[in-house]
């Protein structure tokens, strides 16, 4: 009955598609580049839609074992994929927002001299992605793990020519390093306590220890190590800080990568490790404080930046911290579920950025924007529905998703809801700061003539709207925004998880009545939101400037990011770089291994130098020598005779 | 049985006195002739020491090496002498240290 659902073919297309087209795309025309691309992440979507299709009649989980790798004495890890509930929502939502960012990016970068390439490296991402979603052990994962990471990287640096992309790209690689160091010390405790990488295995080993027993150390650890690992790859307190930067790359990369698929690996790990978790109390209050820390504290930064995408940036590195908020306090479904609903709503605002930043011809400082909704109201109009959506105003997919996790939240404490309200209240703010600036009010963009003075590389005249090839996915992104937060109505979401995650206990009637109280109180929250943005950047634009001004330093501060960069910088980058310069290179390097090199070659050439002299080419010199040599050895034979 | 009346290292010490002749006069003269004689004597002393050994041990082959040396000496003679006065006709002297280039 399980026949078999081929699902190796589903990270192995994208793949193919990626060697074609790295491999013939340059000599290539864009149509063949472009029919290759979306025929391989489309049919990938294909399959993955067919799995979903037939997943009721399925055993689960479902194992699909491709080859054996590593054989060593009891340890054993395949390349071999899994399938479950989690999976499989993690499946479609990296195919079909891939596939549609992929439509996207067609127009998006069909003037790029390097097109083929973009494709290339996305089809790559995908393939690796894949991977690590479908993969049955932490093994063949933490391959997907690193191949999104490399991907990551190619498209950060994608512009290399670009000082600022290329050395974004290297610090997202690096942070990335930094996270992935924990992950991997995870995976070798694991190996030494458990014997096995295997998901099934580990868990099965794990499950019949009891939270209090486990608590006292070996779960914590593995607990905290991945949550380091999720904090690399999700952009989480410490290790945020690669993210904004990541915006270098082009629009439909932070669509794709930094907002909707690859940043919530971290999560999707967590969510995974699920039974490591519930048995390690501590390493799950690290993960829920880091989530709420992560969530407001990224909010407030994205209060005061200008760049829209960095805006966004801000904005996806505080919905993830929701994300682990959730899973923090225990309730992974309810994680997973705003992981689905974001990658709709965030991916839409992404593109639709992109589709503004096209309409004015590259610009992204928001100041240089306004009044823009004349100009492109297709883009205004789904900008506007994810709006909504992350600003939580029902019944967007948003509000349905991040109640979820305030209610979960406020049920095990209080302060991770206040917290994460004050958030959903902040980002309510800055995502209608964002709107308002962007589309209403009076265009500030360079005003240029059709043929005038300032053009820009795109050659733009007025703000225009993107092609339709733009357009059609906003669209349905928009249509998934409005509608993806119903499947979550009647904890229907939870129900389709629960095999994974566990039933969940019961909530008490009793309590139904709070649920709604604070159902109530997030939407009030959401639409003060709302209306402070509207008051402020609608009604009386002179007032931010006024308060920014009032605030001073403080507003210095945030606008700065709260000089984490210069922190880090100073702390960990200085020293580092001081320490590699003075010790490691000019003490170490040159003064004890070059020197040894040096001082060995210099003392041949000395040593034989001075021995060049026994061959003069004097025979009778040759006979003294051979004269002295017998001395010596007679006189030796002599004294060990006497001796 | 042949009684021994000269102690072997009577002959050992001469045979090592003739050898160690030969190499000073070899180290340290310069004229070719008297190198020669003084790789004659380094031969001689040597030659000495395997008819003592021989003697001493009753064993003939020492006495055959002699045979051999002094064969070897009579050719090297014949060869080297020739070298000599060709040397000697090119360069108008024997002296080594003005013979010391490869070529006649």
């Amino acid at each position: 009955m399980n026949s078999s659902l081929n699902l190796w073919l589903i990270p192995i297309l994208p793949l193919a598609g990626a060697a074609i087209n790295g491999f013939l795309g340059k000599k290539s025309s864009r149509q063949a580049v472009t029919t290759v691309a979306l025929f391989f992440s489309g049919a990938a979507f294909a399959m993955a839609l067919w799995v979903a299709l037939r997943f009721s009649s399925l055993t689960l989980p479902y194992h699909e074992y491709l080859a054996h790798w590593i054989r060593s004495g009891s340890f054993s890890a395949d390349f071999a994929f899994y399938l479950d509930q989690l999976s499989l929502v993690m499946l479609l939502v990296v195919t079909g927002v891939g596939f549609l960012i992929h439509i996207y990016s067609v127009g998006y970068m069909w003037d790029d001299p390097s097109y083929y390439r973009f494709f290339s490296y996305l089809n790559l991402f995908m393939f690796f992605m894949l991977t690590l979603v479908l993969a049955n052990n932490y093994l063949v994962m933490f391959i997907g793990w690193e191949g999104v990471g490399l991907a990551s990287y190619l498209l950060i640096g994608f512009w290399f020519t670009k000082d600022s992309a290329a050395s974004a790209g290297k610090k997202a690689f690096i942070v990335n390093r930094i996270g992935d160091f924990g992950f991997l010390i995870a995976l070798f405790l694991l190996i030494r306590h458990f014997g096995s990488l295997t998901f099934d295995q580990v868990f099965q080993s794990i499950t019949p220890m009891s939270p209090e027993t486990a608590g006292t150390g070996l779960l914590t650890a593995i607990g905290i190590l991945l949550m380091v690992g999720a904090c690399g790859k999700s952009a989480q307190i410490p290790l945020y800080i690669w993210l904004p930067d990541a915006m270098e790359g082009p629009t439909p990369v932070s669509a794709l990568i930094h907002a909707a698929t690859m940043v919530t690996a971290g999560v999707y790990m967590v969510a995974r490790s699920h039974v490591i978790f519930e048995r390690a109390p501590t390493a799950l209050t690290v993960v829920a404080i880091i989530g709420t820390l992560t969530a407001f504290f990224a909010a407030t930064i994205g209060i005061a930046q200008t760049d829209i995408k960095k805006v966004l940036a801000y904005s996806t590195v505080s919905q993830l911290g929701y994300m682990f908020v959730a899973c923090g306090v225990g309730a992974f479904s309810a994680g997973i579920f705003h992981l689905m609903t974001h990658a709709f709503f965030k991916g839409l605002l992404f593109l639709a950025a992109g589709s503004v930043i096209h309409a004015v011809g590259g610009e992204q400082d928001m100041r240089k924007m306004g009044g823009l909704k004349s100009f492109i109201p297709w883009t205004f109009l789904t900008m506007g529905i994810a709006t909504l959506a992350i600003a939580g105003i029902p019944p967007l997919a948003g509000f349905w998703s991040k109640d979820e996790i305030l209610w979960k939240a406020y049920q095990v404490s209080w302060v991770y809801w206040l917290i994460g309200l004050i958030t959903a209240f902040i980002t309510s703010f800055y995502m209608f700061r964002l709107l308002y600036m962007t589309f209403f009010g009076d265009y500030h963009g360079v005003q240029v003539d059709t043929h005038g003075h300032g053009h820009d590389a795109h050659g733009h005249g007025e703000p225009h709207e993107s092609p339709r090839v733009m357009l059609v996915p906003l669209m349905i992104l928009a249509a998934l925004s409005l509608v993806g937060g119903l499947v979550g109505i009647g904890d229907r979401f939870e129900h389709f998880l629960a095999p994974v995650f566990g039933a969940t206990d019961a909530v008490e009637g009793a309590s139904h009545g709070t649920e709604v109280l604070l159902m109530g109180v997030s939407v009030a929250v959401a639409l003060s939101g709302w209306w402070l943005a509207y008051l402020l950047y609608y009604k009386r634009p002179e007032l931010p400037q006024k308060i920014a001004d009032a605030l001073g330093g403080f507003y210095q501060t945030v606008v700065h990011k709260y000089y984490v960069d210069e922190i880090y910088a100073a702390v960990f980058v200085k020293p580092l770089i001081d320490g590699s310069t003075r010790i490691l290179w000019q003490d170490v390097d040159r003064k004890i291994i070059d020197a040894a090199v040096n001082d060995a070659g210099d003392g041949a050439r000395h040593v034989s130098d001075e021995a060049r002299h026994m061959q003069s080419g004097n025979i009778r010199s040759y006979a003294g020598w051979i004269a002295a040599g017998s001395a010596v050895v007679i006189a030796f034979m002599i004294w060990m005779g006497v001796r | 049985m042949v009684q021994s009346y000269v102690p072997l290292s009577y002959y050992l010490l001469l045979s090592g006195f003739l050898f160690a002749c030969g190499v000073v006069g070899f180290l340290i003269k310069r004229n070719i002739i008297t190198i020669f004689m003084s790789i004659e004597l380094m031969l001689n002393g040597v030659n000495l020491s395997f008819v003592a050994f021989a003697a001493h041990w009753h064993a003939l082959a020492g006495q055959v090496f002699v045979f051999f040396v002094m064969v070897v000496a009579a050719a090297e003679a014949a060869v080297g002498l020739a070298i000599i006065i060709a040397v000697y006709r090119t360069r108008e002297t024997l002296n080594v240290d003005q013979v010391n280039l490869l070529k006649l």
